[in-house]
């Protein structure tokens, strides 16, 4: 038997996007309708006549009632068109495609820079554990999970750009553009794997596994990497997977600082300015992205872990309370 | 009953007094507490005085950091804003604990199909980034302190409602629920006063821990314009306004940062204590 379970598992989650985008569209339609605030009146300034602005709002479709729009705009989704801006007129799903890359980039090399240094200094900390070293480095990554990112990026700038001059303070024109940003962001996100690696491969390193590898006489190197810390992983790719969307989002910050033109910061601006076609439209496109990474994640799972892949590559039917024990080993 | 409560929190008292980070995290969080709490009284001058003649004062005797750019006394507006990023940090866990009480004891309790649309629209909630989600909410309400701290409030509900939930599953089930039931108790009755306090004790721990990055969060609302409006002095929003500045006047951003980090640090030192003395299984 092959991986049929786990092809239907995948489809079921995929499956699983459509009330999400049907509820995420509403819940954010509902907060724009309830608020005050009119996009036509901002869009036309303190100057236009009564006239003007209802017949902006007619074109802009906001006089008709809140769930005809609500289904218009999912017939929308569904042929790709999610609208147009109020305010440069630019189709959003284009501004979308033009953005997201920017910021999926400085998230994913923010990452990258987080598992390389968390995972690494996790498994040191608790190797070492009960010495200075363990102790340092938990200090450390305390100090790390404690400080606002946003911070630590305005000091790296002071310190790299306006005093050293390695690197540009803002923009993203050449490569040094991206090291600043992608460092600012990541430092928590290094320190929370850190920690998370620290204590559950101090779990791992207790068990009687690791013994009968080290009594069999393999190495000490053999014996962590791939004895515990394979097994460690499970919880570790759970923090992976919830601080890939956290960044996601905090990629906002990152953007407005440093100046990227990346889909975070476009959601900022269309905030500010009632544009309500982007808002939506972009909330939306975070949500389906971030529930894409927590299926990669899934996925992941299930190859580091025989025991996942098990339930879903097996025959046997299984009993309803097997069925329920393994939505909740997925949903931990 | 009673001697037995107070026994099992000595107990946990005394595993916390023995872990010295964790005391070391206790006093700072007292300290900063008191520090908000009185700080009309510690601060030498208002928050918004202004003096122009005398704007990035080095510091000195009067101003013992120094003034900003519209000469107001550094250390006064530190101590203040101590109180509006605590309420911030303070208020949306105990707004988001709430709610999340609320949502996932519901939905625990009466299971079915309350629980699956409950827990649906959690999940859907829970799609999108949480920061971004607040900055969503947030604009959407309107730059202000209370508006930020229900938007942080509305996006870490469901994290805390799936907790409740997962540990009211554990107890509905039991003895005493079946009696209460028995005798015609009442659903909130048999919630609030039964299941409630034998499912809590892990929220609370992730409570805790949640203060410092509640925090975190209302600083950044804040500093990104979403939160604490000027003349208001917030940490967040006092980073925001000397980052115009840093090029020249770089302790203006380096004050409210070392204020957030020292608080966030001593919540989560706390934070990680009272998880190791309420549960000593997962200490390591």
């Amino acid at each position: 038997m092959g991986y049929e379970r786990l092809t239907r598992y995948i489809i079921r989650r995929l499956l699983w996007m459509i009330p999400v985008v049907l509820g995420v569209t509403f819940i954010v339609m509902l907060l724009l309708e309830l608020t005050p605030g009119d996009p036509a009146r901002q869009l036309l300034g303190h100057f236009a006549t009564e006239e003007q602005i209802e017949q902006a709002r007619e074109e802009m479709g906001l006089n008709r009632p809140l769930i005809t729009r609500y289904f218009d705009y999912l017939y929308g989704v569904t042929k790709g068109d999610l609208g147009v801006s109020y305010f440069t007129k630019g189709n959003v799903w284009d501004d979308i495609m033009v953005r997201f890359p920017y910021t999926l980039l400085i998230v994913t090399i923010s990452m990258f820079i987080a598992i390389c240094t968390g995972i690494p200094i996790g498994v040191y900390a608790a190797t070492h554990q009960y010495t200075w070293k363990d102790n340092a480095s938990i200090v450390a990554s305390l100090f790390c999970v404690s400080m606002p990112n946003f911070w630590f990026a305005l000091i790296l700038v002071n310190i790299f750009a306006i005093k050293l001059g390695w690197v540009p303070s803002l923009g993203v024109e050449t490569w040094k553009g991206w090291i600043l940003p992608s460092v600012a962001l990541s430092i928590g996100y290094s320190a929370t794997l850190a920690r998370q690696t620290r204590s559950s491969m101090l779990e791992q390193i207790r068990q009687d596994y690791v013994t009968t590898a080290r009594a069999k006489g393999q190495t000490e190197r053999v014996v962590i990497y791939k004895h515990a810390l394979k097994n460690a992983l499970i919880p570790i790719i759970t923090i992976v997977g919830s601080v890939f969307g956290a960044s996601l989002g905090g990629a906002v910050i990152a953007e407005t600082i440093f100046a990227i033109p990346g889909l975070g910061s476009y959601t900022l601006s269309a905030l500010t300015s009632r544009d309500y076609p982007v808002v939506q439209g972009s909330v939306l496109y975070f949500a389906v992205m971030y529930s894409v990474i927590l299926l990669l994640v899934d996925i992941v799972y299930s190859m580091v872990d025989p025991r996942i892949r098990s339930q879903f590559v097996g025959t046997k039917k299984r009993s309803k309370k097997e069925k329920k024990q393994r939505s909740e080993v997925l949903s931990q | 009953m009673k001697s037995k409560k107070r026994s099992r929190l000595g107990e946990t008292w005394h595993r916390l007094k023995k872990n010295k980070a964790a005391v070391i995290g206790l006093v700072v969080v007292i300290i900063v507490l008191l520090v908000a709490i009185f700080a009309p009284l510690l601060a030498p001058y208002p928050y918004d005085q202004q003096d122009l003649s005398n704007v990035y004062a080095k510091p000195s005797r009067e101003h013992l950091l120094g003034t900003d750019k519209f000469g107001r006394d550094n250390l006064s507006r530190l101590i203040w804003g101590s109180r509006n990023s605590l309420i911030m940090g303070l208020g949306c866990v105990a707004l988001g604990t709430l709610f999340g009480i609320t949502v996932g004891s519901i939905a625990g309790y009466f299971g079915g199909r309350v629980d699956i649309v409950i827990m649906r629209i959690m999940d859907v909630f829970s799609c999108v980034p949480m920061l971004l989600m607040c900055v969503v909410i947030a604009a959407i309400l309107g730059p202000s302190i209370q508006n930020a701290i229900l938007a942080i409030a509305i996006s870490t509900t469901p994290s805390c409602a799936r907790l409740i939930r997962a540990n009211i599953l554990t107890v509905r089930d039991k003895e005493f629920v079946e009696a209460a039931k028995a005798i015609d108790a009442k659903s909130p009755h048999i919630i609030l006063r039964h299941i409630l306090p034998n499912a809590i004790a892990p929220t609370i721990v992730a409570t805790t821990m949640n203060i410092g990055n509640s925090i975190i969060s209302g600083a950044t609302l804040s500093f990104i314009g979403l939160g604490a409006q000027p003349p208001l002095a917030e940490w967040g929003a006092m980073l925001s306004e000397g980052r115009n500045y840093m090029r020249q006047h770089m302790e203006l951003v380096l004050y409210p940062g070392i204020c957030i980090m020292i608080t966030v640090l001593a919540f989560n030192l706390l934070g990680d204590g009272l998880r190791d003395a309420l549960d000593p299984r997962l200490k390591n």
